[in-house]
Formats: structure tokens, sequence, C-alpha cells
């Protein structure tokens, strides 16, 4: 008989450090940790050392200073004697508005397109393909600046719409469309609307528990109520009810010609939008394919599968086709959300006052905080990054497949 | 009997088959079934050739009474009188400046060479049915185009490429004893022979120099040009060592690189461009001073590495268990299955993801303009659209570049669909 016995159980030697591969990881690990530090401290070294050459520090004081300049497109009032702190906060405000706006129009745009583009109609398919191709193609950039040159020169000066044979008119006798921005009405909020705001965000969620209930009487029970129709009447009656009840509290302030420019109303600047539309623009080619990926991934079995048990065009599409090319498209679609929203800092180029303009530009310029101001701008984007992902990761747990 | 009798309203012969209803043949057929099938459809169908129509008006006149001989844009204006129209003659005075930048007008025969013989160095990599030897070329086209377009004394890329060759045959020698130390030791010779060469390249200057041209010089398209390949080029490797990073299974490289990839990833393109910029010389030694083209560049090809190790570790990750098994299976190290058995497949996997990394990139190269570099983008809204001959002249200038870039970025997208359906057809 033979015995096995354990294997000597040798003793640790330097060399195993190298040699082993149950200690090389370890080893690997500790050099290239001890590596980065060193790293790390050669830049903060060089740093501290660049600093006190040039007499300065990192200091943060700045952002509670005066800023002295003015932003032209402000949510929250501004003036120049306001701190850096605000102006940066403004800044902040106008790049979250341009990516909420570029990422509404971007998904409007992206999804009309990438359907169209599946259509049988060849004139449309072609002119969707010929959009998606010619905006994927070409610099954001480029696109920015031509959208801006179309709003500051192809657009009439204010005074164009002097006289009684004006050159140009308002649309509706509310929109002015001029080369110093869009005129548009602005809404007063009078005594009581808030209770028509109110009534409109209950009536949203009575649409909701409407749906729910009617989904749990399908399923019970097999009646099918209908949707369409009492959604749209939910939305709508009650709020115009309320609104007539109050007496008509929301108003509108229309832009109206005094001097040499517009006054009144709401002045949406030139430069926003020529970020918003070619943003959204670009994007929405992008999110067209993203949308034509989907839905091609759903394999035509599926649709048959659907119609085989009955199921009407619009049904297939609704309960069986778009659940699943969702999966598929979300994922891409917030990735593109997130390129849309880094995309807005090149809100410089044209003058839009975002946080790239107002922290990375003016700030860092008159205050010369080149360190700070970058480091407050990258973490800016960071968070909005970071969070976006998180929403991300939550919705792709919830809709991953759930295999058994 | 009687020889069988035919009624007079019996047929001998079959009838010839008549023509389909009109409605169902040809044009006709092709258009309702393709554009007027629903009412909806035909709505659609209006409304396209309404758009279509929108845009040719406008476009048309304009084009065709641009005016293409003019000394400035008042010039343009007179000649066109009445009718409105595109100025191309902007185009044709400037078109060097868009392309070249300020670089001297009588050596652009070296940025053209450099240019044509680029698609001679990609073809090898682009095209499975060039001979192989081409990629020899490939290998020395980096230095040949270096002293091109920069010119200099020849002997600084030579130098440069033979640094590599020794750094490549220590490598080759000790790569059997391990990777790490075969590499190791390749660093080192070159490194080792890059310090030595410095005193030759500073005693004898001038072998075979050509005229030396600033890198302040340097823009237009071909500014974009340069960064596109180099960055991308650049960061391929990068790419690959921070996806197998952040695959590794030791966790401070593993985090080292996910904190990495994600920063770079979360921050835009701008906010690196201004810390190569204004921040960048702040860290490093007092008294440093490289070209800001050198800091884009480290700059560029950072973020885009980190892009190209996300769309690495996609393919890393589609590869089957199994192919790594069967490499530990080998007896293959670490390094020997990742070169001979997984990074082959997993690149191959994600090509496709890696040209759309690269195309958006090279888009993403006009950026530069914002920190005030004559890219094209840079040069047009600086020089050019400042100018007082071509001031206001936006559509033509801009619709130029437009076209250059698309021209390109249509062309990589279109061989990336080929390349697919390439190598969609051999897994088959």
């Amino acid at each position: 008989m033979t015995s096995i016995t354990d294997p000597p159980q040798a003793s640790f030697r330097l060399s195993m450090l190298i040699n082993d591969t149950r200690y090389r990881s370890l080893t690997f690990q500790f050099i290239a940790l001890i590596l980065l530090i060193l790293f790390m401290g050669w830049l903060a070294n060089n740093a501290a050392q660049n600093l006190e050459d040039l007499g300065q520090d990192i200091s943060y004081e700045f952002l509670g200073d005066p800023a002295g300049y003015d932003i032209n497109q402000k949510p929250i009032p501004f003036s120049s004697q306001d701190t850096h702190m605000r102006a940066s906060v403004v800044g902040l405000m106008n790049t979250l508005i341009v990516a909420f706006l570029g990422c509404i129009t971007a998904t409007v745009l992206g999804v009309a397109a990438g359907v169209l583009r599946l259509s049988n109609n060849w004139i449309v398919a072609k002119l969707m393909s010929f959009y998606v191709e010619i905006f994927r193609n070409v610099p954001v950039l480029i696109w920015i600046l031509i959208i801006f040159s179309i709003m500051t020169f192809a657009l009439p000066q204010p005074r164009a719409f002097r006289g009684d044979d004006a050159q140009a008119s308002m649309l509706f006798d509310a929109v002015a469309f001029t080369n110093r921005g869009v005129f548009v009405p602005r809404p007063i909020w009078g005594d009581g609307s808030m209770v028509v705001v109110a009534t409109f965000i209950l009536s949203i969620a009575a649409i909701f528990f409407y749906r729910r209930y009617a989904k749990k009487l399908l399923f019970e029970t097999g009646r099918l109520l209908p949707m369409g129709w009492p959604s749209l009447a939910i939305l709508v009656l009650p709020t115009l009810l309320m609104f007539y009840i109050m007496g008509r509290p929301i108003t509108l302030e229309y832009p109206e010609l005094g001097g040499f420019n517009f006054t009144g109303g709401i002045q949406v600047r030139g430069s926003l939008i020529a970020l918003w539309f070619a943003l959204a623009l670009y994007t929405g080619a992008f999110i067209a394919e993203n949308v034509r990926a989907g839905i091609q991934a759903i394999s035509k079995g599926q649709t048959e599968a659907a119609a085989s048990l009955g199921l009407r065009p619009g049904r297939i599409m609704s309960l069986v086709i778009l659940p699943q090319a969702l999966r598929v498209i979300i994922p891409p679609l917030i990735s593109q959300y997130l390129n849309l929203t880094k995309n807005s800092s090149l809100a410089i180029a044209v003058g839009y006052m975002d946080i790239t303009g107002t922290l990375g530009g003016i700030t860092l310029n008159q205050t010369g905080r080149a360190i700070e101001a970058i480091l407050l701008l990258m973490l800016f984007y960071l968070l909005v990054s970071l969070g976006i992902s998180a929403i991300m990761n939550v919705y792709n747990n919830a809709v991953k497949l759930k295999e058994r | 009997m009687a020889e069988p009798r035919t009624a007079a309203f019996v047929r001998h012969d079959q009838l010839p088959p008549s023509p389909p209803p009109a409605a169902e043949t040809g044009v006709i057929k092709w258009l309702r079934e393709n554009l007027f099938s629903s009412v909806l459809n035909s709505v659609l169908t209006l409304a396209a050739l309404y758009c279509i129509y929108a845009l040719l008006s406008g476009f048309l006149p304009w084009f065709f009474n641009g005016v293409w001989d003019a000394e400035s844009v008042r010039d343009c204006n007179e000649q066109m009188g009445e009718n409105r129209g595109g100025c191309f003659a902007a185009i044709e005075a400037t078109w060097r400046q868009m392309v070249f930048g300020i670089y001297p007008n009588d050596i652009y025969w070296r940025p053209v060479t450099a240019f044509v013989l680029l698609w001679v160095a990609f073809a090898p990599v682009l095209f499975q049915a060039v001979p192989r030897k081409l990629l020899y070329f490939t290998l020395l086209y980096p230095f040949l185009a270096y002293w091109l377009v920069w010119g200099g004394t020849v002997l600084i890329p030579v130098l440069a490429l033979l640094g590599l060759v020794v750094g490549y045959v220590v490598y080759s020698r000790l790569v059997d004893q391990s990777f790490a130390m075969g590499f190791l030791g390749g660093v080192l010779a070159a490194a080792i022979f890059w310090w030595l060469s410095g005193f030759i390249t500073s005693n004898a200057g001038d072998v075979l120099a050509l005229r030396e041209v600033a890198t302040r010089n340097i823009g237009g398209f071909m500014l974009n040009m340069i960064l596109g390949v180099v960055c991308v080029s650049l960061s391929l490797p990068l790419g690959i060592v921070l996806a197998l990073g952040r695959q590794s299974s030791m966790p401070i490289i593993k985090w080292i690189c996910v904190i990495f990839i994600e920063f770079v990833r979360g921050v835009p393109l701008i906010t690196l461009l201004f810390v190569a910029n204004v921040v960048l010389a702040y860290f490093l030694p007092p008294g440093t001073n490289f070209d800001l083209i050198l800091r884009v560049i480290i700059m560029i090809t950072m973020f885009a590495g980190a892009y190209i190790a996300e769309v690495i570790r996609g393919g890393l990750a589609a590869l089957p268990r199994g192919q790594y098994e069967a490499a530990d299976s080998l007896g293959l190290d670490y390094a020997q299955s990742m070169r001979l058995i997984i990074l082959p497949q997993a690149l191959k996997i994600s090509i496709p993801g890696i040209v759309n990394v690269a195309v958006g990139l090279f888009k993403d190269t006009t950026l530069v303009s914002v920190i005030s570099m004559f890219d094209l983008v840079g040069i047009i809204r600086g020089p050019i659209l400042a100018s007082t001959e071509w001031n206001g002249v936006y559509w033509e200038v801009f619709g130029f570049a437009a076209c250059l870039f698309f021209i390109i970025c249509y062309g990589i997208s279109q061989y990336s669909q080929w390349l697919e359906r390439q190598l969609a057809t051999d897994r088959r």
C-alpha cells in the first residue's frame, strides 16, 4: 500500500514573491500602489512648488467675492454685484435647463426618426436616413455654430417689426423671432392659480389610478375599459373647469415692441436656441439609431406569435414588441442623455452662460483660480454622470429578464 | 360515328393572359404599395415631399446663384445683385487656410505626401486582401509622418525608431523567461538607447534636414486629422490595458482602473482640454514647458482610452467563459493566454464599437478650438470670419467644414459596416 502524504510545507522564501502565483499578485499590487503614491506625490509636490513660486494657494474663498460680470440668460435674479458662487449656480441651472430641453426634444425627434426609418414608405425612410447620417457624421460644434448663425444673422432685427407695413410679423401675435432671441409670452400666476395647478397635478394622478383600476379589472374579469379618451378627459376637463371657476387666474404677458427691442414676455436667447436645437438634432440622430436597433432586435416571430394569439396590431406593439424593445433601447438612450448633458458644455462656443461659461470661463479668467474652478466643474459633471448611471442601473435591474 | 362536333361557342385554344390591371403593375403598383398604402402613409408621403421641396427650394437657388469668383464679400454682393446666393468665392479664397492652417505655402507637398502615405499605411490594417508585408511600412509610418510634417533632421525619427527596434530585440530575447521581464527589459533598453542618442542629435544637427515648421503653424483640417489619427492609435493600447486592468482579479489594480475610467467618462472633453490648457502646467516640474498640442494629445488620448476600454471590456465579457478556461487548461500564463487566445477574439468582437469611438473622437477634435487652437473650426471662427474680406460668410465656410467631416466620418462608418458583414460571414 502506498500512502499519500502531504507535500512538504516549503518555508516562505523571498523569491516566491515573484515566482509563486499565490504571492505574485500581491507583489504586483504593492508595486502598483507604491508607484501610484509616488506619482501622486510627485504631482502634489510639483503643484505645491509651482503655487509657492507664483505666490498662490488653494482656496475657495473666491466663491464669496462679487462676480463683477453679468449673465444675459438667467433663471434666477442675478446682478454683477452677486458672488461667484451665485454665478456658478446660475450657470448650473442654465446647464440643467438646456440639458432638460435637449433631452426631451432629442427623444421626440429620435423616436420619430427611428420608427419612420423602418417604415415601408420609401420616401420617408430615405428622408430619415438622410437626417440621421448628416447629423451623425458632422461634429456637434459645427451644428451649434451653424444654427447659432441662423439665429443671429438670418432672423430679422426687432425694428423690422415696427410700423404698419412691417417686414416681419409675430407668429399668432405672440411669438417674435428676432436676431436678439425669440420672445414668447410669459404666464402670470395670479391669485388662485395654485389651485388650478394643483388640480392639474391631481388629475395626472387620477389618470394613473384609472389606468391601474382598468388593468386590474381586465385581469380579474376580462372586461376591457376604454383607455384613450377617458384619460384625455380626466387630464383636460377638471383643470379647465377649475380655471374658469377661479376666474381665469393665469394670464399671458405678450411681448411688445418698445424702443429698440421687445419688452415683456420671456426672451429666449439665440445662443440657448442654437445649443438646444443643435444638441437635440445631433443626439436625436443617435437615438434614432438606438430605437431602430431596438425594434429590429425583436424577432419577427414575436409579432407573428402575438398575431396568432389574436391581438390587434396596436396591441401587438404596446403589449409585446415595445416592452421587449424598450429593454434594448433604454440603456443606450440614457447614455445618450449623458452625452447630451456633457456636450452642453459646448455652450461656451456661442456664449450661452452655462456652468462651463461661468465657473470654467469668466470666473476662472477673473480670479485665476484654475485648479479650484476646474475641480468644481469636473465634480459637477461627475455627480450628474454618476447620478444618471445610478438611475440606469436601477432601471436595468428592474427590466432584467427574470430567468428561472 | 360522326367525327366529334364542336359547338361554335366552345373554344379550342386558351385565351392569352390579359395584362394585369394598371394599378397593379410597374410604377403605379410601387407607388400604391410603398407610398400610398394607407391614409397615414399618404399623409407621411406628402409631408416628406413638402419637406424635400422646402429644403431644395431654399438650397438650389442659393447654390446656383452663388458667386465663385470674387475678391471679398462686398464684391460678392455686388455681383449677385437682387438674387440671393452663396458667396463660394470665400471657399475658393480660404480653403488653403482651412485645410492647412498657416503652414508655409511652398511646402504643402509635405503634409499632402504624409496624408497620401497615411492611406498606404492604413491599407493593410483595414483590408485583409492587402499584402501583409505592407505592415512594416505601417510601423515605419509614424516616424516618416512626423518628419514630413514637422521637418527638422531625419535623425530624430530614425533614432526614435531604432530605440523601439532595440527595445523589441531585447524583449524578444527575454520574453521566453517571462513576459514581465521581457517587457521591463525592452522598455529599459529603449530608454537607455534614447538617452544615449540624445547626444547624437544635439551634436550632429542637420542630417537630411527638412525645414522645421513650428507647431503653432500647424492648423486647419490637418490638425484635426493629426489629433484624430494620433489619439486613436495611442488610445488603443491604453484602452486594452485599462480594460484588462478592470477585469483583473487584483483589487487594487482593478480599482485604479475603474476610478480612472469612470472619472474620465464622467466629465466632458472640454474640461479635460481646460486641464491641458491651464491646469497641467501646475502639476509639472517648475520650468517644464512643452507644446500645447502634446498636452492636448495626452488629454484626448486619456479620454479616448477610457471609452475604448469600455468597448473592449464589452468584448472581453462577450467571450464565452470556456475560452478563458481552455487557455488555463493549456497551461498558458496570464500574458500568453491574453495575447494568444483572449485578446484576438475580444478585439474582433469590439471592432464596430472601437470604430464608433474613433469617429466620435475625430469629431470631438473640433473642441480644441475652444482652447483657442486653430483647427478647422478655430480657423473659421478666428481668422476667416474676423477678416475684413470674408466677414459674414457663414454658410459657405461652415458648409465646407461640415462636408470635410462628413466625407471622412461617413466613409469610416461605411467601412465599419462593411467590416461587420465580413466578420459576420466567416462566423456563420
